[in-house]
């Protein structure tokens, strides 16, 4: 198959990663940001899986699924402690969360 | 022919991925965030079609855009539309800070990728029809990888359980105080809002 480069995939996955790293840092709604979280995990998956098809070798699949599970776990636990925050009439803002702050 | 069609197919794709994820990072509104995210991950599942890892193109439909996007879904449904201005506060410090530092990780990224792998990226190796299938998968996943597999199976039991310490610990009242460690944590946020809030939770459960 002559499609495109396995550059152009890699480059498109750098350019997902930082959206998602500016949502992350711009937005300040928890629920975003995990959006934003899944949009770099998704990026670094395209870069794995790109890897794995330049290389012949299905090692950077297996590495994307393990990732893809660590995403839902992720969701998981990120979306219970958004929902504990709401259950004590919390603000959904990130930059009001200070109590756990060192 | 075949090679302009998957020419085509690839841009279409890059760019529909690309925009619905800048589109998650600006709607104000999270559910229409929630459904752009739910286009990027379609449009990624294409990108792997495309890379021949069919298998992953299909977990990744299954998965992600069909339950991680759905639970997503309920608990942007379950808060309410809270819509919120996505540059709150105009551009601050702190918004031109993170665009430097996205933009900063991106050059990164790219210029590694150009200066240390430019040329050797170019070509693809020769692979069979099997490549990416199910088959291959499940038999690296049940041999070579055995440990990541079983490593991963007890992450996602860890985050099991930890939804549900969560989500009890949200629900139960302050008469469960000196429960589990992890509720003997929570209690020390302010007790009243915590009486407030959670005797028509209490109710609900029983």
């Amino acid at each position: 198959m002559m499609g495109p480069e396995i550059n152009a995939y890699l480059i498109l996955a750098a350019f997902l990663f930082a959206t998602g790293a500016l949502g992350v840092l711009i937005r300040r709604s928890p629920l975003i940001v995990l959006l934003s979280l899944e949009i770099m995990l998704n990026g670094a998956n395209l870069a794995l899986i790109a890897f794995s098809r330049r290389f012949g070798e299905i090692d950077g699949q297996i590495f994307a699924l393990a990732v893809m599970a660590v995403a839902a776990s992720e969701v998981v636990v990120g979306l219970g402690l958004i929902v504990a925050m709401a259950r004590r009439h919390l603000d959904l803002d990130v930059d009001k969360l200070t109590t756990l702050r060192g | 022919m075949g090679n302009f069609l998957v020419w085509v197919v690839w841009v279409a794709a890059a760019f529909a991925c690309l925009g619905s994820a800048v589109a998650v990072i600006t709607f104000a509104n999270p559910f229409y965030s929630a459904l752009a995210l739910v286009g990027n991950l379609g449009s990624l599942a294409v990108l792997y079609l495309l890379l021949s890892a069919e298998f992953v193109a299909a977990a990744q439909m299954l998965v992600y855009a069909g339950a991680v996007m759905v639970m997503f879904l309920f608990v942007i449904a379950y808060l309410g539309g809270r819509a919120e201005t996505p540059w709150a506060g105009g551009p601050g410090w702190q918004a031109v800070a993170a665009v430097g530092a996205a933009g900063a990780l991106l050059v990164e990224i790219v210029v590694a990728v150009g200066l240390k792998a430019g040329g050797r990226l170019s070509e693809e190796a020769d692979v069979d029809a099997f490549f990416g299938g199910p088959h291959e998968i499940g038999r690296l996943f049940l041999t070579d990888h055995l440990l990541a597999f079983e490593i991963t199976s007890i992450v996602l039991l860890i985050a099991a359980i930890g939804g549900v310490i969560l989500g009890s610990n949200a629900r139960s009242g302050p008469e469960s105080t000196g429960g589990s460690p992890a509720r003997a944590g929570g209690t020390r946020s302010p007790a009243p809002s915590i009486s407030a809030a959670q005797p028509p939770e209490g109710e609900a459960a029983r």
